[in-house]
């Protein structure tokens, strides 16, 4: 029995200690907001938070996130999250939507690193999620929308 | 004629949404032939087919029979019964429809997403129902305020008494509305009077996917579920002919390995045990008739092809003729790889097989196809078997599998395991797994005049079909001529005397199939490339000498001109920069991009701008044709990187790493201007596609002098020397 945190909630789950993070969250906690794409850290939909850090799950043993703080889509904190949901839905930028929880995990990390990204600043930070219907540009747009936000919701 | 049918009455459809009563419409669209005589006149042979649901809760519910895999048309096909009905936005929801025929697609007789033709093929039958909804409520209301109907207006999901200003909502009148015969004969809105169509509404599936909350196919759980990966073969058409499980079987979770037809299944208790339980099986193939199958060796295979005639798919004058009276005469030999779709979710599918029914839960652009498919290998009826669309995580046409082989798989398993199992597909397993855009040798030749003119066209394709052998077979290959190999180019709209098209077909093997855009992905990089190339030998502005030849085509005219005005085509670029433009028409829509791009000395390209223009038609919701045009844009931009190569009968690429996609750091600026039109409606998930790679290829020559005649792209191709 391995016990891991997620989304601030204990769980024991009984699996094999190499067994990918990813598929612990999706089928053993299931929770199914984290995506499996490649399965070799090559486009971003499995990115989780593990101890505040973008992490691929789909590579990550489950034995090495033991005593970490992890943290999906589903339980993102509304510091980052809200705006960054708001902007997604204000530019409506998923379209078919499977990439969309990774780019958005991927983009919380960036815009607490980089509250005022530049565009190539987005470019550098989103490069590992692949986004096979093209929003790019709008997730481009959406974050810093998102860092607009959070900017005037410091300044109030 | 369509004719609506009220459904609120009869017992067997409440389930799921439809349960809990209100107003249910159906409507029914007699097939060609059929008498049009009204559908309840003969109960016993007419079948429900719900469409829209008012809800005493006030909830409007349309079940919508196509699958949303990205471009919005769960939204899109909403919008045009909220727009009829008078309906509040916020109080729309969407629910997949089950397979059935009363849900067949208008156009192509089987319940399928593609073609771009959802929402055209939709847009009476929704507005019908929309319409004649709106006018039972208000009937209803009018009977409960003993009033005029005329007196009565819809808004918002309301009935208003206009003098007295009392007012019902739809959630009030769904019940007494259920109780009355359909309105017939309702008239339309005049377009002019459209709130909704026509305006950047929000889609209504954003809230869920920003969230992790939308279910695809992938997130299906079902109770006692297994998880199933398959060892295929190597080689297409290969078989397993000795497998030894023993280690496979030792894996803990791993619970059987099963063979199927098409491979060996691990089945286990997660997708991970049965991954680590495939790498241990040991089998041995029979590799078939492809374990030979090299790239090179099958360019020089079409090559040889393209020595002689083809079936012929236009002619019009001689252009043989014409060419050897031409003063001048251009060859261009052009090649363009097998292309996968690669959806971000890889393939899956759930399977529940049972001895007396069977459920499939999937991500599918075919549910009638799927549905007979899983019906035969299960061994049940097709009343039997169901099918549950849930979202698709991208489909570009590869969830629209002429053979189901995605569904069988799952079903043969489940069978024969006796319980529900999710078969998933690897991204190494989905890449190498075929069902590609087929490659494709083009020979294309014209005669100039003297002055410039050009005079013959002569154009010969060789590629696989993927329809011939396929119940589309009638409807697409006409005259020994499968249309999706042609298309793009037989439908040549430049003016030119003499024009010849044919093609010689492929020899099949690798499994090939639909890509977004289909024939014109690499038609349209022939023609718009090679025009170019006429156009500089000509001495002609690319864009002048289209503008020449587009005459008496409008609606090229107007995409071409608007992007080109857009970008500035009359101005200077900055020093080290190209331009290349291309427009094409497809699936009933004109697209013309201008691009401008920059090459550096190791040969590579950076595309920094593209300035589409698209004349669709009449608009149902704008910003879902941008984003259309921007996922067009960056699907084009990936054909210049990526292919689906063979050695020894086996696929050379694995993952993203050998078959790269766009990121985003490699994403141009992208403008879509929307032109104003009022003409026939075409599609927008498709149409975007094909003018990409040729507008770059133009402009690589524009900076260049380098004519790329082959894609992916080869960065040796542009280096400087």
């Amino acid at each position: 029995m391995i016990t891991i945190r997620v989304n601030r909630k204990e769980y024991h789950v009984d699996v094999e200690p190499d067994t990918p993070l990813l598929w612990v969250i999706r089928e053993t906690i299931g929770l199914t907001g984290t995506k499996f794409g490649c399965g070799v850290a090559q486009c971003g939909a499995c990115t989780i938070h593990l101890d505040g850090e973008a992490a691929r799950s789909c590579v990550t043993p489950v034995e090495r996130a033991i005593g970490r703080e992890i943290v999906t889509i589903e339980g993102l904190p509304d510091d980052l999250g809200r705006p960054l949901k708001d902007a997604w839905i204000a530019l409506d930028v998923p379209q078919c939507g499977y990439c969309q929880s990774g780019q958005i995990m991927a983009a919380a990390v960036l815009l607490r690193e980089n509250p005022n990204p530049t565009d190539e600043d987005v470019d550098d930070g989103m490069t590992g999620n692949i986004c096979r219907c093209g929003t790019y540009p709008r997730i481009r747009r959406a974050i810093h929308l998102a860092a607009q936000a959070i900017a005037k919701g410091a300044a109030r | 004629m369509t004719e609506v049918v009220n459904l609120s009455r009869r017992g067997f459809l409440r389930a799921g949404a439809l349960s809990g009563g209100g107003l249910i419409l159906g409507v029914y669209l007699p097939t060609p032939g059929e008498a049009a005589e009204p559908p309840l006149a003969k109960p016993a042979s007419f079948k429900p087919n719900a469409f829209l649901r008012i809800g005493s809760d006030n909830s409007v519910t349309v079940i919508v029979n196509h699958s949303e895999m990205g471009q919005g048309i769960y939204s899109g096909l909403a919008m045009i019964v909220a727009e009829e009905l008078d309906a509040d936005w916020t109080k729309v929801k969407v629910e997949a429809a089950p397979a059935d025929p009363v849900y067949n697609h208008t156009m192509y007789g089987v319940q399928i997403t593609g073609g771009s033709t959802s929402t055209i093929s939709e847009w009476d039958r929704l507005r019908k129902a929309g319409a004649t909804a709106r006018a039972m409520l208000i009937t209803a209301a009018a009977q409960a305020w003993k009033v005029a109907p005329g007196s009565c207006r819809a808004n918002k999901s309301r009935v208003i008494h206009q003098e007295s200003g009392i007012v019902l909502s739809y959630g009030e009148l769904a019940e007494p509305a259920s109780r009355l015969a359909p309105v017939r004969n309702v008239p339309l809105k005049d377009p002019a009077n459209f709130t909704l169509i026509g305006t950047p509404v929000k889609r209504l599936d954003t809230p869920d996917k920003v969230t992790g909350a939308a279910v695809f196919g992938l997130d299906v759980t079902v109770p006692g579920m297994l998880v199933a990966v398959l060892a295929r073969p190597p080689v297409f058409g290969g078989k397993a002919i000795r497998v030894n499980s023993a280690k496979a079987l030792a894996v803990s979770g791993v619970r059987r390995v099963v063979e199927i037809d098409r491979g060996v299944a691990v089945v286990a208790d997660g997708f991970w045990q049965a991954r680590k339980g495939r790498a241990k099986l040991e089998i041995d193939w029979d590799l078939g008739d492809l374990s030979a199958l090299d790239s090179h060796m099958q360019r020089d295979e079409y090559v040889e092809l393209s020595r002689s005639p083809g079936a012929v798919a236009r002619k019009q004058g001689d252009a043989e003729a014409a060419l050897a009276a031409s003063a001048r005469v251009l060859e261009s030999v052009l090649d363009l790889p097998y292309l996968a779709h690669a959806p971000m979710e890889p393939l899956n599918c759930v399977a529940d097989v049972r001895p007396d029914g069977c459920d499939v839960w999937t991500g599918t652009q075919a549910q009638t196809l799927d549905h007979h498919a899983a019906a035969l290998a299960a061994g049940l009826k097709p009343e039997q078997v169901k099918i549950h669309t849930t979202l698709l995580g991208g489909g570009f046409g590869r969830r629209a599998a002429l053979d189901s082989h995605f569904v069988r798989e799952a079903v043969l398993v489940s069978k024969a395991v006796k319980a529900p199992v999710k078969v998933i597909w690897t991204r190494e397993d989905d890449l190498k797994g075929g069902y590609y855009r087929p490659a494709a040798h083009h020979v294309i030749s014209a005669g100039l005049s003297e002055d410039g003119q050009i005079t013959a066209w002569k154009h010969r394709i060789v590629c696989q079909s993927f329809i011939i052998g396929t119940p589309f077979e009638a409807a697409i290959v006409k005259d020994g001529v499968d249309e999706t190999c042609v298309e793009g180019a037989a439908d040549l709209p430049y003016e030119i005397p003499n024009i010849l098209v044919d093609w010689k077909k492929a020899p099949s093997g690798v499994p090939v199939q639909w890509l977004r855009s289909v024939g014109h992905t690499h038609t349209a990089f022939v023609v718009e490339t090679f025009l170019d190339e006429l156009a500089h030998a000509a001495g002609k502005d690319p864009l002048e000498l289209r503008r020449s030849l587009l005459a008496k085509h409008p609606r090229h005219l107007r995409v071409l001109d608007r992007a080109a005005q857009e970008f500035g085509w009359d101005k200077p670029l900055r020093d080290g920069r190209g331009r290349g433009l291309a427009v094409h028409q497809s699936f009933g829509s004109y697209v013309a991009h201008v691009v401008e791009i920059s090459v550096s000395k190791t040969g590579k390209i950076t595309v920094h701008r593209v300035v589409c223009a698209i004349d669709c038609g009449p608009i149902v919701n704008p910003d879902s044709i941008r984003a259309q045009m921007e996922g067009c844009i960056v699907f084009g931009l990936s054909t210049l990187h990526h292919e689906i190569t063979f050695t020894d009968g086996r696929v050379k690429q694995r993952n993203f790493h050998d078959y790269p996609v766009l990121r985003m750091n490699e994403t141009p600026e992208i403008e879509v201007h929307i032109v104003k039109s009022t003409d026939s409606m075409g599609g927008v998930g498709e149409p975007g596609v094909p003018p990409v790679a040729p507008a770059v290829a133009n402009a690589v020559f524009n900076l260049t002098g380098k004519r790329i005649r082959r894609l992916p792209f080869r960065a040796d191709d542009l280096k400087q020397a």
